[in-house]
């Protein structure tokens, strides 16, 4: 019997990045009262995320399930995998200057990036929803800690606290969501989960799965930031460190999607249609909520916190259409997300200056003229975001508006669109500033672009530009890994 | 590589390369812009070969795959309507280099690499023959301009760019839409294609659906156009914007909007057309008039010849919706003759402003005392905007009004009261700021033209004659191109035959269109 329990070597293969990570992770831990130069541990962990990343890509070229069908490594998986650990390097690179600055270079912080990565790599390779809990809340409890990481910082503290307190509130209701699945269909497996929903005989009642279906959707609903569930997260992106900010917009946001996606589209799928109009109104809510919201906003990290959550409604509008066609929009949707707002964060850790101080959007008058290439670069992000053509951010919303016009969704697309064109005016509102006003006190003692904070943006731009003018190297990928394994 | 996409990679190529370029050798980055763009308008020219050897058709064709799935191809020709368009965007940018010479003084290649920008973008929209590649160009002119009217504008140049990015793509976003509706119905972004599918019936919508579909595209057209009441962005960009962007965006960019109504309003959705024709009609008269009557009392020049735009502009959509080749030969002319007029105009206020740093007429006054050859030039432009006969105006302007006169004399005589308050409006300015007394602010500002401004306005002086008295060289094509769409958005209209011979010799088709 024992010999069961041993999962075969191939099976290990597919969990090898997490390995990696967990492992390092734990290593830096240890390493850290011995290093003096605690960028030295950031190092490491650049090279453990690299590796974890080349990990998963091995680990697709011999897909399938892992250790009893907990785990399942598809395309689907691979893609986010490498999406969320992609962005904890960029997150690393943003990070180094910006430690330094702060006087806040423990080495504490490089593991929890790790950990929370690692988290949301389990998340999206789960095929099992208390694998799925277990993630979620790996990748939370890291994020908890990094959203307060600057302890001594006032801000800090209050976003991490929120985070914690909702987020907990939240996982909770996840967690509700599973046991009563668990009660009504006697698995936690989303495949069997879908088999036995999908019988019509042995299905239980509508009743039973749409309330678990809804528990479960406040928990995915706050981890993605979705309407109305999406108080946290301006307070959160405003008070957390800016490289954070720009991590947790990204990466659990991406893995959240992930999860969201995957149970909704396999165990949920055969309900789609009662979940599916709930999920529309939600969509909506979320896009206009995001949307006007940040047109009132004076403070770019609050800005782009609702801008984060207007962007959120897009994905769900693809979750909305529930094809295969959506889902991918959704994939590539993220991806190019994450390249655009991890840039347009990095620019905002680099203009904010030691603690934080200039984080007002006038502030940032005639940085056209002081620093070209920066301004420039968020140019970039910020037309991406407004989703102006050759961008990755115009073919995301182009793929998600498609898929849901295929599903019929048509005042959905229309609303969702006319929102994009309110969304224009406030990213435009920053290029207005940087370009169109002479420059003030604000830029006069900007120090150059740090090696690290010029690598995130050089690389998320040319990312951008890629999938903009030649989007079918991610999109064909996402198409295929689309139909998820059932 | 084809003429065609070297004529549209050469903006593009020198974008790139003057963001490049040292920032402070002013002259080197001017020259090499002023000699980039006088090479593409001369290859450009070349364009217009295949047109006079063997006529009206798709030429410099290439159709290549670029996006997979969904299926979107790089898919650029010329015809006869876009062939001038063409051109004149050609003709346009380097004019304009010439006209912002001394007038930029700061940060001059950005300046220069965003009318390159822009350029790319122009020439783009009129040859894409994919959907989804003319929404890409539609979009990518706005960034340029967008930046044109917001960093080297006047005082309120700000709300001016960002309401017309705003207005803009509020309209855009629909046409999105439909385009997106197009591809899951028809399977295909190909213009060519779905017109095809259309023509042959095997591609059909129902009536609700051509009707909205008709009106995303038309609301996006319309606002970039302007329609009535769709303008007000216009005035506003156009008085804010540096002479140049007031330049490209009368000359060229309001023509995108009237473009995308005849290349793909009235083929795709005939009878969607026909069926809002008299109300677009009727919007398009109000501009005429109301046009006219705001330009008239606009103590502000820049603005008067704005509110000109709307007015001439609404001759264009009449046009264009009489549904007969009087009326679309004339209002594609009258696109072309607009563009140069007004543009014109604009570069000719433009040097007054230089001058005295001033818009208002009152502070002008006997202009013509001091600088008889500006004086000079801005009286033929101003002759040939209100449509004096010989001048270019005068035939776009009479063409339109026969071919509306042909669906109801009505449209034609309010139409008409436009072109009267033209010459009201133009002459009545022309009077009180280039003759009389020589207004005492005026001296020791005031200088005659120079040779280059000279330079830049001669071509445009040339074409305002040449294209009154010798429509040979240009018509033709236009004509040709047009016959084609007017065949094609005539297929949905049922026909009937309404007087027969006993021979049985039809002696005449009337149209029974679904509204008129």
């Amino acid at each position: 019997m024992p010999a069961n329990f041993m999962p075969s070597s191939a099976e290990l293969l597919r969990f090898l990045p997490e390995m990696i990570l967990i492992v390092m992770g734990t290593l830096l831990m240890v390493l850290e009262p011995l290093t003096k130069d605690k960028q030295h541990l950031g190092v490491i962990a650049l090279v453990s995320l690299i590796g974890a990343a080349w990990a998963s890509v091995m680990a697709y070229s011999n897909p399938g399930a892992a250790f009893q069908s907990m785990l399942v490594i598809d395309g689907f998986a691979t893609f986010f995998r490498v999406l969320v650990i992609g962005v904890g390097v960029l997150t690393l690179f943003c990070s180094f200057a910006y430690l330094k600055r702060e006087n806040a270079e423990d080495g504490e912080y490089y593991p929890l990036i790790l950990f929370s990565v690692v988290g949301q790599c389990i998340m999206v390779t789960a095929n099992e929803l208390i694998i799925l809990f277990i993630g979620l809340e790996i990748s939370s409890i890291a994020s908890y800690i990094l959203a307060g990481y600057l302890r001594d910082d006032k801000r800090n503290n209050e976003s991490a606290l929120k985070y914690f307190l909702l987020g907990s509130f939240a996982t909770a209701f996840l967690l509700y969501g599973i046991s009563w699945i668990y009660g009504v269909t006697g698995t936690t497996n989303l495949a069997e989960i879908r088999r036995v929903l999908a019988n019509k005989d042995i299905a239980p009642s509508l009743g039973l799965i749409g309330t678990s279906a809804a528990l479960m959707f406040v928990g995915f609903a706050f981890k993605v930031s979705a309407a109305p569930f999406q108080v946290w997260a301006p307070d959160v992106y405003q008070g957390a460190p800016a490289p954070v900010s720009a991590f947790l917009s990204a990466g659990p946001k991406a893995a959240a999607f992930a999860i969201f996606l995957r149970v909704y589209m396999t165990a949920f799928e055969s309900v789609a249609d009662t979940w599916a109009p709930v999920v529309a109104v939600s969509a909506l809510a979320t896009m206009i909520i995001g949307n006007f919201a940040a047109l009132l906003q004076n403070n770019i990290k609050r800005m782009l916190a609702y801008s984060s959550i207007a962007h959120a409604g897009y994905v769900m509008v693809a979750l909305t259409a529930h094809s295969n066609i959506g889902t991918a929009a959704a994939m590539f949707y993220l991806a190019s997300y994450a390249f655009m707002n991890v840039g347009a964060f990095a620019v905002v850790t680099h203009f904010a200056r030691k603690g934080e101080k200039y984080v007002s959007i006038d502030d940032m008058a005639g940085l056209g003229w002081r620093q070209p290439v920066t301004a420039a670069l968020l140019t970039v992000f910020l037309l991406s975001l407004i989703g102006v053509p050759l961008t990755g951010g115009f073919f995301g919303k182009f793929y998600i508006f498609k898929a849901a016009l295929d599903a019929n969704l048509v005042w959905l697309t229309i609303l969702g669109l006319l929102n994009s064109a309110v969304a224009a005016y406030y990213y435009l509102r920053i290029i207005v500033v940087m370009y169109f006003k002479e420059p003030g006190e604000s830029t006069a003692d900007l120090q150059p672009l740090s090696a690290g904070v010029q690598a995130v943006l050089w690389s998320s731009a040319a990312a951008i530009l890629v999938l903009g003018v030649y989007p079918s190297l991610v999109l064909d990928f996402a198409g295929q890994s689309a139909a998820l394994a059932k | 590589m084809s003429l065609l996409n070297l004529v549209l990679a050469l903006p593009l190529i020198g974008f790139l390369l003057v963001l490049f370029l040292p920032k402070n050798n002013i002259n080197a980055i001017r020259l090499f812009t002023l000699v980039l763009t006088l090479g593409i308008f001369v290859l450009s020219l070349g364009l217009t070969g295949p047109f006079f050897a063997s006529g009206n058709g798709n030429w410099f064709v290439t159709d290549v795959p670029w996006i997979q799935s969904p299926e979107i191809r790089y898919h650029v020709a010329i015809d006869g309507l876009s062939l001038w368009l063409v051109i004149l965007s050609t003709l346009m940018t380097p004019i304009c280099v010439l006209v912002s010479w001394n007038y930029i003084k700061d940060r001059v290649k950005e300046f220069y690499a965003f009318l390159l920008l822009l350029e790319f973008g122009l020439i783009g929209v009129f040859v894409a023959l994919d959907l989804f590649l003319f929404y890409v160009f539609w979009e990518v002119c706005l960034v340029p301009m967008y930046f044109l009217i917001g960093v080297w504008g006047h005082e309120r140049r700000i709300y001016a760019a960002v309401k017309f990015f705003l207005y803009t793509m509020a309209g855009s976003v629909l046409m999105l839409v439909a385009i997106i509706f197009l591809y899951n119905k028809g399977g295909t972004f190909d213009y060519v294609n779905l017109v095809e599918l259309i023509q042959r019936g095997r591609l059909t919508f129902t009536h609700t659906e051509q009707l909205w579909l008709f009106l995303a595209f038309f609301f996006a057209f319309a606002i970039k156009v302007p329609l009535f009441p769709l303008h007000t962005w216009l005035p506003d960009a156009h008085v804010e914007a540096p002479t140049a962007g007031s330049i490209m965006l009368a000359a060229v960019m309001l023509k995108m909007g009237t473009y995308g109504i005849v290349r793909f309003c009235l083929p795709m959705f005939p009878n969607a057309a026909r069926e809002c024709a008299p109300y677009i009609v009727v919007l398009a008269i109000i501009g005429i008039i109301y046009g006219a009557l705001v330009a008239l009392v606009q103590p502000n020049m820049k603005k008067l010849v704005a509110y000109s735009s709307v007015s001439h502009l609404g001759f264009v959509v009449l046009g264009i919706f009489s549904f007969n080749q009087n009326g679309l030969d004339g209002a594609v002319y009258q696109m072309l003759n607009h563009g140069i007029s007004t543009g014109a105009l604009f570069m000719l206020v433009g040097y007054l402003y230089e001058r005295t740093h001033s818009l208002e007429i009152k502070d002008y006054g006997g202009v013509a005392n001091i600088s008889p050859g500006l004086a000079t030039v801005f009286l033929i432009t101003t002759l040939a905007s209100i449509g004096l006969p010989t001048l270019n105006n005068f035939i776009g302007e009479f063409l339109v009004l026969q071919g509306s006169a042909q669906v109801n004399i009505w449209w034609t005589a309010f139409a008409a009261t436009g072109v009267i308050l033209s010459a009201g409006y133009m002459l009545w300015m022309y009077q009180r700021s280039f003759l009389g007394e020589t207004n005492e602010h005026l001296k020791g500002h005031m200088h005659d033209i120079n040779a280059r401004e000279l330079a830049a306005a001669l071509p445009l002086l040339i074409l305002m004659v040449w294209m009154g008295v010798y429509t040979k060289t240009f018509l033709p094509f236009v004509s040709q191109a047009n016959a084609r769409i007017l065949e094609q958005s005539r297929s949905g209209v049922e026909l009937r035959v309404v007087n027969q011979n006993p021979g049985g010799n039809v002696a005449a088709v009337r149209e029974i269109p679904n509204a008129r």
